[in-house]
């Protein structure tokens, strides 16, 4: 069976971080930054994963089942943020809500 | 009966009490008028009705004491909330309350129309309250209580109507100025009471007769912090300056002010402790003097002012110079007899103003007054009446009976002398100029435009008329309670008040002489008439060719800004001070604080700025938080 080195899965894993991770500090929407975040989130999954089966223990699998529920959880509370924030200021764009600038 | 007195100040204070508790709860303005006048009123019948009892069959000694309980008692210290009743608190509380009364009634109907009317009586009546408190106090301690809250309701009255800030100034003036005064005197009990070990008046007095020699420097420094304090409450030169912009105030208080209340608080503090003053021939001596400048320089005020109110308000500062006069030569009762007169009079002159003014649409101003005599009547001869008593117009008036005393007592008294009588009769002539100059442009001459839009002027109604009536009646009629030798011989006041105050000592008793005296005082009088006649009435051009003239018009500069008192006040004592606090502001140690105040704003609004409101900056400083634990962690 061909098995997927943990390096390459790791450095995936990685690369779909930083993906998030740049994709929730450049973009403006908030809508995008809500799925940057998911991005992140799933990259973590998938470090746990890799790190499971490198390992051969199910504990990686388990805590990606965490990562989803905690996900739905707060996307559910997020996308709330987000009607209360769009009602607020009619837009969608994060700085549009910089009321409370120094 | 006496053992109601306590009643007779304590039934103002309650009404007080009842009408502040009442004020938010929307009572009818005919509720709060029977309670505040109800109050007073029954005050001065318990007070007529013990002075009925006073004169039948007096009390052992001619004193009664009521004490009620033990105010404090400090190490040796004790002053009690006690009443003392002689026949110099009888006259004060008989005059306070009835006059007050008849204040109160008119103001039933003067203030009808105010918002204010359950703050205005409950303030008139604490008023009423304060004044019985001060002049029944059996020691200085609870008698200063009564001073203090004296001192409080004229501030709470002067500056009733709030919204304008100008009468808040007054408000403050009023009370500024005379805590001048109040401080000395509180110094001076401090005085008192290290040296005597006592506050109670009759002891203070018999003990500083038997521990002080006359003239002694405690003595001395004693009676002449009192006497400050005195001045302060009695308006004398240099502390005058509060009472003519205490006519911010609505025209009942005035009259409550100048005749039934504070302003007779100096004279009548003097004339209790008449004792500690014969032991300082030196301080009564500036009493007299006080008194005497006092009512010059009012009498002068009082000839050029365009304020009906304010003439008034001279007029008062003069005639309790008078008093001062009285007090400084030890003619202790003619001082109590013209306190006496001077309330019936410059009540009822305030009230009958009052009318003038309210009817004329708040004018103040006598020159667009005028011809007002056919069309308020009533007004008019009362006012008539007051305007006479006065100036002392001879053998009717009241105001003649007690200050022809004045004037022999200044003349013949042991401390007194003819240069005392000589400015006392220019004070009169003075007090019949203006007097009358204010009867005639109010009443007299071509009615102004001003009358004239505003005619036919609605007659007052009973609560108005009957206060004037019966004031004008006692502003006749009280003068013949003592008359003088020449006339008469009938001194009736003066023998029931010699058993509080000692008879003073004349040194000339000659009754032709008495007679002159008073010959020449009525010619005065008459002069002074004929003057404001002449200036006012027949050829008011004489006095506009003296206006003009560039002295004349210095001089009516000078009396209209009272001899520029006001100006020296704030030239010498306001602006120094509020320098002074500037610099105070500005010292090295405020410095410091400044310095650490600065830093403070100055490090805050560099951390302000690092809260731009910009979402990703806040991650931006997370991402890196983390990976700089997270390298922390690894690398270490």
């Amino acid at each position: 069976m061909l098995t997927i080195p943990s390096y390459s899965g790791l450095v995936l894993a990685g690369t779909l971080f930083l993906i998030g991770l740049l994709g929730v500090l450049l973009r403006r929407n908030i809508i995008f930054i809500l799925l940057s975040l998911e991005i992140m989130l799933n990259a973590a999954g998938l470090a746990f994963v890799v790190a499971g089966s490198a390992w051969n223990q199910p504990d990686g699998q388990v805590m990606f089942i965490f990562i989803l529920a905690m996900a739905a959880a707060e996307v559910s509370v997020g996308l709330a943020l987000v009607l209360r924030l769009f009602q607020q200021v009619k837009a969608l764009d994060v700085n549009a809500a910089d009321e409370m600038r120094g | 009966m006496y053992q109601f007195l306590w009643l007779v100040p304590a039934i103002p204070l309650f009404s007080f009490v009842l009408l502040t508790l009442l004020s938010g709860s929307g009572i009818s303005k005919r509720v709060v008028a029977v309670i505040g006048v109800g109050s007073v009123g029954i005050s001065a019948l318990l007070a007529g009705l013990i002075g009925i009892n006073f004169l039948i069959a007096p009390p052992p000694g001619h004193i009664y004491l009521q004490s009620l309980w033990n105010w404090m008692i400090v190490d040796g210290f004790s002053a009690q909330i006690a009443f003392f009743l002689d026949d110099l608190s009888l006259i004060m509380m008989l005059v306070i309350t009835f006059v007050g009364f008849l204040i109160h009634l008119y103001s039933a109907e003067f203030m009808a129309d105010d918002d204010g009317y359950s703050r205005f009586f409950s303030y008139m009546n604490l008023f009423v309250g304060s004044m019985l408190i001060l002049v029944l106090a059996d020691n200085l301690v609870f008698l200063y209580l009564g001073w203090e809250a004296v001192g409080l309701c004229s501030f709470l009255l002067i500056g009733f109507w709030y919204h304008d800030p100008a009468n808040g100034r007054a408000a403050r003036k009023a009370f500024i100025v005379t805590r001048v005064g109040d401080a000395a005197m509180a110094i001076g009990l401090f005085l008192l009471f290290d040296h005597l070990g006592t506050l109670q008046i009759q002891q203070v007095m018999r003990s500083a007769i038997q521990q002080w020699p006359v003239g002694s420097g405690l003595a001395i420094a004693a009676t002449g912090l009192l006497l400050v304090g005195a001045m302060g409450k009695s308006a004398q030169v240099p502390l005058q300056i509060w009472l003519p912009d205490a006519m911010a105030g609505p025209s009942p208080v005035s009259a409550l002010i100048h005749a039934a209340t504070m302003v007779t608080a100096g004279v009548y503090l003097i004339a209790r402790t008449y004792a500690l003053f014969s032991l300082a021939p030196q301080v009564l001596t500036t009493v007299a003097v006080v008194g005497t400048v006092t009512l010059i320089i009012g009498g002068f005020s009082a000839l050029v002012q365009q304020d009906i109110k304010r003439v008034l308000a001279y007029s008062t500062i003069s005639q309790v110079g008078y008093m001062f006069l009285a007090l400084g030569v030890g003619a202790w009762s003619a001082a109590i007899f013209h306190f006496m007169t001077h309330a019936f009079f410059k009540a009822l002159l305030f009230l009958a103003a009052g009318v003038v003014i309210s009817r004329l649409h708040h004018e103040h101003n006598m020159y667009l007054m005028g011809g007002l005599r056919k069309r308020m009547p009533l007004v008019f001869w009362t006012f008539l009446i007051g305007a006479a008593s006065l100036s002392a117009l001879p053998l009717i008036t009241a105001g003649f009976y007690s200050k022809d005393q004045i004037l022999w007592s200044a003349w013949s008294s042991e401390l007194g002398s003819p240069l005392l009588w000589i400015f006392a009769l220019l004070g009169a002539l003075l007090t019949a100029i203006y007097a009358f100059r204010m009867v005639f442009l109010t009443f007299y001459g071509k009615a102004q435009p001003l009358v004239e839009e505003l005619s036919p002027i609605r007659p007052p109604g009973w609560r108005i008329a009957v206060p004037l009536v019966v004031l004008a009646t006692l502003s006749i009629g009280a003068g013949f309670i003592n008359t003088p030798e020449t006339l008469g011989n009938f001194p009736l006041l003066s023998n029931f008040l010699s058993h509080s105050l000692p008879q003073a000592q004349l040194v000339s008793s000659s009754i032709t002489l008495q007679l002159i005296l008073q010959i020449v005082a009525a010619i005065t009088v008459f002069t002074g008439i004929g003057i404001a006649y002449l200036a006012v009435l027949r050829s008011p051009q004489i006095v506009e060719r003296i206006r003009a003239t560039s002295a004349g018009a210095r001089l009516y500069k000078l009396w209209f800004d009272d001899w520029g008192f006001d100006r020296l006040d704030n030239e010498f004592i306001v602006y120094p001070f509020v320098w002074l606090a500037r610099q105070d502001k500005n010292d090295i140690i405020d410095r410091f604080f400044d310095w650490v105040a600065s830093l403070n704003r100055r490090f805050s609004r560099f951390l302000g700025q690092t809260q731009t409101g910009r979402l990703s900056y806040y991650l931006l400083g997370l991402a890196l938080g983390a990976v700089l634990t997270i390298a922390l962690v690894v690398l270490r």
